[in-house]
C-alpha cells in the first residue's frame, strides 16, 4: 500500500499505525497524526491504514 | 514571585533550546543561565531518531518543559500539535503560538484566543504568545489562560522592548496575572528592562544561542533578570527633565 510518511511517498506492508512505526524503524518518544488528526499512542494498533494516508511522526526537537 | 499554573520557578528566565552551535554548548548555556524552563518543539523524526538524543539531554537538565506550537498558522494545526506535544513531553503546559504574518511572525490573535479556549477546556495550561494588546489579553484570560506572554519585538529580532508604553500598561491592567516578555530580547539590558517594568519572567532564545559566546551570554542574562527584578522591587526614581544636585547646597563654602 502506498502512503505518505513525513511528506515522502512510501510503499509499506503495515496494516495499522503501530505496525507502520515498527516497519519504518521508529522507536522512543514519537507522536503520530494521520490525515492531520492526532492519533494517541494507545490507539495506534487499532488505527488501520488506507491507501494514500498522510502520516506524520514527530519527535522532540529544539525550539524557542 | 508569582507562580505559573501553581509552579514556582527558581528564577525569572525561560530559555529556548534552538540554534545553539552544538548540543554541548546548549547544555552549558542552560546550566549557566539557571533557567527553570526550557522551550522545545516537535518536528518530523528522521530515520536516525535524532529527536531521542535531544530529548535525553533536555531531561537531564531537570527543568520544566514548555513545548511550543511554533510555525502553526491555523487553530486546527496548533490544537493538533498541542495534543501531540502533551503526549510526548508529558506536560499540560503549552506555549501557544499562532503565527499570523510571515515576515514579522506577529501572532494571529483572533485564532490565538480560539485555540486557547479549546485547549484550556481540554485541560491544557496555556502560555499564549501574544501582542501587547490589552483587549486581546482580556479575551485570553476569559478563555482560561492564567499567563500572558506579550512580545517585546518580533521573534529573533533582538530589538528589545519596542513598545514600552503598552507593556507598562499591560502590567498595570493585569497586576495579578503572571506576565512574561516573550521574543525580541537581544541584550541583557532588554531583559533587565522587562523585569524593571514588573514583568514576572523573560523568555528568550536567539540572544543567547546566536551570541559569540552563548555560555557567557547565558550568565549575563541570568544576572540581568535578577538585577531587573531587584530594581523593580526597590522602587526606581522617576525620570526628570532637569538636573537636581545630589550634593547638598547647604554648607557649601563661600569662596
Amino acid at each position: 500500500m502506498k502512503i505518505v510518511l513525513n511528506g515522502t511517498p512510501r510503499e509499506v506492508r503495515a496494516a495499522n499505525l503501530a505496525e507502520l512505526l515498527a516497519e519504518c524503524g521508529f522507536s522512543g518518544k514519537v507522536a503520530t497524526a494521520v490525515n492531520e488528526d492526532f492519533v494517541p499512542a494507545a490507539l495506534r494498533a487499532g488505527h488501520g491504514l488506507s491507501e494514500g494516508d498522510r502520516i506524520e511522526v514527530l519527535a522532540p526537537m529544539q525550539g524557542g | 514571585m508569582k507562580s505559573f499554573y501553581g509552579t514556582e520557578l527558581p528564577n525569572p528566565l525561560m530559555l529556548g533550546t534552538a540554534q545553539y552551535p552544538s548540543p554541548a554548548i546548549l547544555e552549558q548555556a542552560f546550566r549557566q543561565s539557571g533557567a527553570g524552563v526550557a522551550t522545545v518543539s516537535l518536528r518530523r523524526e528522521g530515520a536516525g531518531g535524532g529527536g531521542q538524543a535531544f530529548w535525553q539531554m533536555i531531561r537531564d537538565l531537570d527543568v520544566h518543559i514548555l513545548p511550543n506550537t511554533a510555525g502553526c498558522h491555523t487553530v486546527k494545526e496548533a490544537v493538533t500539535t498541542a495534543h501531540m506535544a502533551r503526549e510526548v513531553f508529558g506536560t499540560p503546559w503549552i506555549k501557544l503560538e499562532l503565527i499570523g504574518h510571515t515576515d514579522s511572525l506577529q501572532p494571529d490573535v483572533f485564532q490565538l484566543v480560539e485555540a486557547a479556549r479549546i485547549l484550556t477546556e481540554d485541560g491544557f495550561q496555556v502560555f499564549p504568545y501574544t501582542t501587547e494588546d490589552l483587549i486581546v489579553g482580556e479575551h485570553l484570560l476569559e478563555a482560561g489562560c492564567e499567563v500572558l506572554m506579550p512580545w517585546g519585538a518580533p521573534i529573533g529580532s533582538g530589538r528589545g522592548l519596542t513598545n514600552e508604553y503598552a507593556l507598562r500598561a499591560m502590567r498595570a491592567e493585569f497586576p495579578e496575572v503572571p506576565l512574561v516578555v516573550d521574543a525580541g530580547i537581544g541584550l541583557p539590558s532588554h531583559a533587565a528592562h522587562a523585569m524593571e517594568l514588573g514583568y514576572d519572567a523573560v523568555l528568550l532564545n536567539t540572544a543567547v544561542a546566536r551570541a559569540g559566546d552563548p555560555v557567557l551570554m547565558a550568565r549575563a542574562m541570568a544576572q540581568a533578570v535578577v538585577a531587573g527584578r531587584l530594581a523593580h522591587e526597590a522602587g526606581p526614581i522617576e525620570a526628570r527633565d532637569m538636573a537636581e544636585a545630589s550634593t547638598p547646597v547647604i554648607g557649601k563654602a563661600f569662596l
